[in-house]
């Protein structure tokens, strides 16, 4: 129990080093999330010629949730790696530095996520209590992307070519998931490939259409649900294996 | 009570990144080091450590000698927890703590008060006991108003008394150390030496590796000398060192 301490201290440390001696520190996440929103916004509102008023609440939310659930995914992948120093000298459980990964992103998020009234307000839009739905939802794909962290930053310490290839995946994620683009943009027959067979689109859903004012689907629920336990499952299995090679492979 | 058992314990570390062609045909017992081999499917291993068989109690000061890459550093990981025997079995009994590298996890950007927090966290000291223990890590520091400083603004002195002032609360039943810790000018040094002895004193088993025949005969009771992973003598420090120092 004393290791969550040391979890939220690590992790804090993290974002303050990266921004200390800067004036607003963390806050540029915020202010570097809301550029992006606002260009691409402005660009992609044009060329899809959408109102406005629908398609940026839809572009900001997607946004700021897909660089929490890639980062978190990313930086999972050398969670280890990256740690190596504490691991090779100090008997802490690993799972102490998936946590800290995760906890990390999810202060990130919390400064990225801050754009997302903001964005609202302009559009005369606002939130209603539907938006409660996202908690579970978040606590539900945290619950995911957990295993994911535990499991990537485990292989990855073996193989070192994995990140990059994790990385490239999620890129080609970015445009294959409704984040820039609208689901109703697709023709029906693509939608079933594109939506319903992407796991991330239902990590996003979860969250994202709270966010917007409506009840996610049961079938994102029940998909994001059998991930969580499923990954968890397998995951476990791996790790019990694999856990006392990660020293070595350091 | 504290207690430790290696029952034909080894290490094996596995090399990803060595061009095993360039090794094939040489020589694999070499003069420094651990032994190189290939595992069954090829990579080249690193056996660090070998058939390892010895139990330690209550009461040991053990001195790890040996020429560099004889061993030692990988057995004081393994009996830290951090490196799990490949082969055989390790018995641990006791709460284990290493003083091997002190400043590990001081952030240079953060503050010496923040450090303390920081480092003490990784050393497994909760919040509450830290507060508790702040104002002597603090005094003892002898920082004064530094410690609101960021750490990058510390000269080497200041930063290794900072680290030792912190690492120094812990008082585990077993101790593991690389050397001696000796710090600061004078002065400081006096004061470190009676923290440490009186951190030794407090523990129940103590491993210190070491180079120093006269720290060896001054604090250990039992003397393991180890090459190429192998014990290749286990007795009394007159006895070891008499040997080993020639």
């Amino acid at each position: 129990m004393h290791y969550s301490s040391l979890v939220l201290l690590l992790a804090w440390q993290d974002i303050r080093g990266r921004y200390r001696r800067s004036a607003i520190g963390p806050f540029w996440l915020t202010i570097s999330m809301g550029v992006m929103i606002a260009s691409i916004g402005f660009v992609f509102g044009q060329i899809f010629s959408t109102p406005m008023d629908e398609y940026l609440p839809f572009l900001a939310s997607g946004i700021i949730l897909w660089a929490f659930i890639t980062g978190t995914i990313n930086e999972g992948c050398t969670g280890f790696i990256d740690a190596e120093g504490i691991i090779k000298q100090l008997p802490i459980p690993l799972f102490v530095h998936i946590l800290r990964v995760l906890w990390r992103n999810v202060l990130i998020l919390a400064h990225n996520i801050l754009m997302l009234p903001l964005v609202l307000l302009v559009m005369g839009k606002g939130l209603s209590f539907v938006a409660l739905w996202a908690i579970p939802g978040l606590l539900l794909v945290v619950l995911c992307l957990s295993w994911v962290a535990l499991l990537f930053a485990t292989l990855c310490a073996r193989y070192r070519d994995l990140p990059q290839i994790i990385a490239s995946v999620l890129q080609v994620s970015f445009y294959l998931t409704p984040i820039i683009w609208m689901p109703s943009m697709l023709p029906d027959r693509v939608g079933v490939v594109f939506l319903g067979l992407n796991p991330f689109y239902h990590l996003l859903e979860l969250i994202r259409s709270p966010l917007l004012g409506q009840v996610p689907s049961l079938t994102s629920w029940v998909v994001v649900a059998a991930i969580a336990l499923f990954g968890w499952l397998f995951t476990l299995f791996v790790f019990s294996r694999l856990h006392k090679r990660v020293a070595y492979w350091l | 009570m504290a207690s430790i058992q290696f029952i034909q314990a080894g290490v094996e570390i596995p090399i990803f990144n060595a061009n095993s062609r360039s090794l094939k045909n040489r020589l694999m017992q070499i003069a420094t080091g651990g032994t190189l081999l290939f595992d069954h499917s090829g990579h080249v291993v690193v056996r660090a450590l070998h058939d390892l068989s010895f139990q330690l109690a209550d009461g040991d000061r053990v001195g790890l000698v040996g020429h560099n890459g004889a061993g030692k550093s990988t057995l004081l990981r393994v009996l830290s927890g951090v490196y799990a025997p490949t082969h055989g079995q390790v018995l641990l009994q006791g709460q284990v703590a290493s003083l091997i590298d002190v400043s590990l996890g001081i952030d240079h950007e953060a503050t010496g008060r923040e450090n303390i927090f920081l480092r003490g966290a990784l050393l497994g000291l909760s919040k509450k006991q830290i507060q508790e223990n702040l104002d002597s890590i603090i005094a003892f520091s002898e920082l004064g108003d530094f410690i609101n400083m960021p750490v990058r603004t510390y000269s080497s002195g200041m930063h290794l008394r900072l680290a030792f002032s912190i690492s120094t609360v812990i008082r585990p039943e077993i101790l593991l150390m690389d050397e001696w810790l000796s710090v600061g000018d004078e002065g400081f040094k006096h004061k470190a030496e009676a923290q440490m002895a009186e951190l030794v004193e407090s523990t129940k088993i103590l491993v210190i590796a070491s180079h120093s025949r006269d720290l060896i005969m001054k604090i250990c009771n039992r003397v393991l000398w180890l090459e190429h992973g192998m014990i290749k003598m286990d007795g009394s420090p007159d006895e070891v060192c008499g040997a080993y120092f020639l």
